[in-house]
C-alpha cells in the first residue's frame, strides 16, 4: 500500500489504485491517511486464536505477534521479519475485513428495512402501500410474478424467501459498491468470495430440491442410447456444477468490470495530470462525465445482475422440480 | 497487488458471508418475507373478493330491476284487466237497464193500447145502446103523436133515421 506512504513523491500507478479499491483490505481506508482499523481474527493451527486491531499492522509496515500484511493478505513472519511460508499455511484468516464489515452493514440494512416494511404490512393490512413499502412492493411483486412464478411454476411460494433474499442482498450489495462514500463503496459483489458463496447457496437449494426426474435426466437421460450416455452423463454432471459456477463468474465479472472501468476513467485525470496540470484539468471534465455515465450504467447493471442471478437461480430450481418429460433447453 | 488475488476467493470472506447470509435469510424469511407475502396474498384475495362481490351486487340489482319491471308490467296488466271488466260490467248494466226500460215501456204502451181499445169498444157498445134507446123513444113519440097520418109517420121515420145514420157513421 505504497500510496499511503510516500504519497507526495510516488509516481501515480493507476493499476495499483484500481486494484486497491477493488480488493478487500484489513482496515477500512477512507481518504488520505484516514483509515478505520478493523478487528483481525486469526486462527493458527499451531498457535491458536489471535485477535487484535488491524492498526497494529500499520498498513503493512509492521509485524504484530509474528504476523504481518503482505500484498493484502496476512502472512506469518519469522524473527527476522522474513515471510515464513510453512507457518503461513497454518493461518486461517477470519478477520473482519472491509468487505466483511460491508456485508454486515448490508445485511443490517436489509434486516431493518424489511422488518419495518413487514411491520407496515401488519399495521396497514388490506390498505394501499405507503412510503418505503410502496417503493419495495413493486420489486417484491416483480420477483414473485416475473421471476418465481414464471420460472418455477406452481410450487414457487416455497422458494420466494430464498429468491427475495438473494435478490435484495445482491442488489443492495451492488448499489452499496457504487456509493463512493464511507460506509459504502466496498466492492462486495465484485469479489469472487461473495459471488462464490451466493452461487453455492443456489447450488445447495437446487440440489436439495432435485426430484427423480431431474436426477434421471442427469444420470440416465431418457430416450438416449446407452453408449451416448457415456458421453452425456459426464457432461450433465459437469453441468450441475457449471451452472452455479457461471452464476458466480457472471456477477463477479460484471461488477468488478464496472468498478474497474469507472475507476479507470477516474485515473485518467491523474495520469494526464502527471504530465501537465492543465491537461489534467482538461481531461477531468471528460473523465468525470464518463465516470458519471459509468456509475449510472452500473446502477442499471446492479439491478440487471441481481435480476439475472435471481432469475437463473429460479430457473435452475424450476428445472430441478420439473415433472414433465418435455425437454427444456438448459440455460447456462 | 496481483490480479490473481482478484479471482482467489478469500476463506474468511466466504465464512462470514455464509454465516451472515444464513442468519439474514433465516431472519428475513421468518420476520419479513412471510408476513409481507402473506399480506400481499391476503390483499390480492380481498381485492378479488371485493370485485366479485361488486359484480354480484350489480347482477342482483339488475335482477331486482328486472323483477320490478315484471311486477310493474303485471300490475299494469291487472289494472287494465280490471278497468276493462269494470267497463264491461257498466256497459252490460246500462244495456240491461235500457232493455228493462224498453220492455217496461212497451208493456205500458201495450196496456194503454188495450185500455184504449176496451174503452172504445165500451163506448161503441154504449152508443149502440143509446141509439137503440133513442130509436125506441122516437118510435114511442111517433107512435104516441103522429100515428094518425100515415104519410107523416113515414116522413118522420125517414128523417130520424137519416139523422141518426149520419151521426153514427
Amino acid at each position: 500500500m505504497e500510496e499511503h506512504a510516500g504519497k507526495e513523491n510516488a509516481e501515480f500507478n493507476a493499476g495499483e489504485l484500481i486494484m486497491g479499491h477493488i480488493a478487500d483490505e484489513h482496515g477500512w481506508h477512507i481518504a488520505g491517511d484516514l483509515s478505520i482499523p478493523l478487528p483481525v481474527i486469526i486462527y493458527d493451527t499451531q498457535r491458536g486464536l489471535h485477535l487484535f486491531s488491524s492498526a497494529r499492522f500499520e498498513h503493512g509496515h509492521a509485524a504484530h505477534d509474528g504476523y504481518r500484511l503482505h500484498e493484502g493478505s496476512i502472512v506469518a513472519v519469522d524473527a527476522n521479519g522474513q515471510v515464513d511460508e510453512a507457518a503461513t499455511g497454518n493461518i486461517w484468516d477470519f478477520s473482519i475485513t472491509k468487505n466483511v464489515a460491508s456485508i454486515f452493514l448490508v445485511m443490517l440494512i436489509l434486516l431493518l428495512v424489511f422488518t419495518s416494511v413487514a411491520r407496515a404490512y401488519g399495521k396497514r393490512a388490506g390498505k394501499a402501500p405507503k412510503g418505503l413499502q410502496s417503493l419495495l412492493e413493486p420489486i417484491i411483486l416483480f420477483v414473485r410474478d416475473d421471476v418465481a412464478k414464471s420460472a418455477i411454476g406452481p410450487k414457487y411460494m416455497r422458494f420466494m424467501p430464498y429468491l427475495l433474499t438473494i435478490f435484495f442482498v445482491i442488489f443492495l450489495a451492488n448499489v452499496s459498491g457504487l456509493v463512493p462514500i464511507f460506509p459504502f463503496g466496498a466492492n462486495l459483489t465484485g469479489n469472487i468470495a461473495i459471488t462464490f458463496t451466493l452461487a453455492v447457496f443456489t447450488f445447495v437449494v437446487v440440489t436439495l430440491n432435485g426430484n427423480r426426474n431431474y436426477w434421471q435426466h442427469i444420470f440416465a437421460m431418457p430416450g438416449v442410447p446407452k453408449w451416448v450416455l457415456i458421453i452425456l452423463t459426464p457432461v450433465e454432471v459437469l453441468g450441475i456444477f457449471l451452472k452455479p459456477f457461471v452464476l458466480m463468474i457472471r456477477l463477479f465479472a460484471n461488477m468488478a468490470a464496472g468498478h474497474i472501468i469507472a475507476l479507470s476513467f477516474f485515473s485518467l485525470i491523474f495520469v494526464f495530470g502527471a504530465t501537465s496540470a492543465a491537461v489534467g484539468y482538461g481531461v477531468s471534465v471528460v473523465s468525470l462525465a464518463f465516470t458519471i455515465f459509468m456509475t449510472v450504467l452500473d446502477l442499471l447493471i446492479s439491478f440487471i445482475q441481481a435480476y439475472v442471478f435471481t432469475f437463473l437461480s429460479a430457473l435452475y430450481i424450476g428445472a430441478a422440480l420439473e415433472e414433465h418429460h418435455e425437454h427444456k433447453e438448459s440455460i447456462v | 497487488m496481483l490480479l490473481a488475488s482478484l479471482v482467489q476467493p478469500a476463506f474468511g470472506l466466504i465464512f462470514w458471508m455464509t454465516l451472515s447470509f444464513g442468519i439474514v435469510f433465516f431472519l428475513l424469511a421468518k420476520f419479513a418475507w412471510k408476513p409481507i407475502l402473506n399480506a400481499l396474498h391476503e390483499r390480492e384475495r380481498s381485492i378479488e373478493d371485493a370485485i366479485g362481490e361488486a359484480k354480484k351486487a350489480r347482477e342482483e340489482v339488475a335482477a331486482m330491476k328486472a323483477s320490478n319491471e315484471d311486477l310493474l308490467r303485471e300490475a299494469r296488466a291487472e289494472r287494465d284487466l280490471m278497468l276493462k271488466e269494470a267497463r264491461d260490467i257498466r256497459d252490460k248494466e246500462i244495456a240491461d237497464a235500457k232493455g228493462r226500460a224498453k220492455a217496461e215501456g212497451d208493456a205500458l204502451l201495450a196496456r194503454a193500447r188495450e185500455d184504449i181499445r176496451n174503452e172504445k169498444n165500451a163506448a161503441i157498445t154504449e152508443m149502440k145502446n143509446q141509439v137503440g134507446e133513442l130509436s125506441i123513444q122516437v118510435a114511442e113519440r111517433i107512435l104516441r103523436e103522429k100515428l094518425g097520418d100515415k104519410a107523416a109517420q113515414q116522413a118522420l121515420l125517414d128523417k130520424v133515421l137519416k139523422e141518426s145514420d149520419i151521426r153514427l157513421s
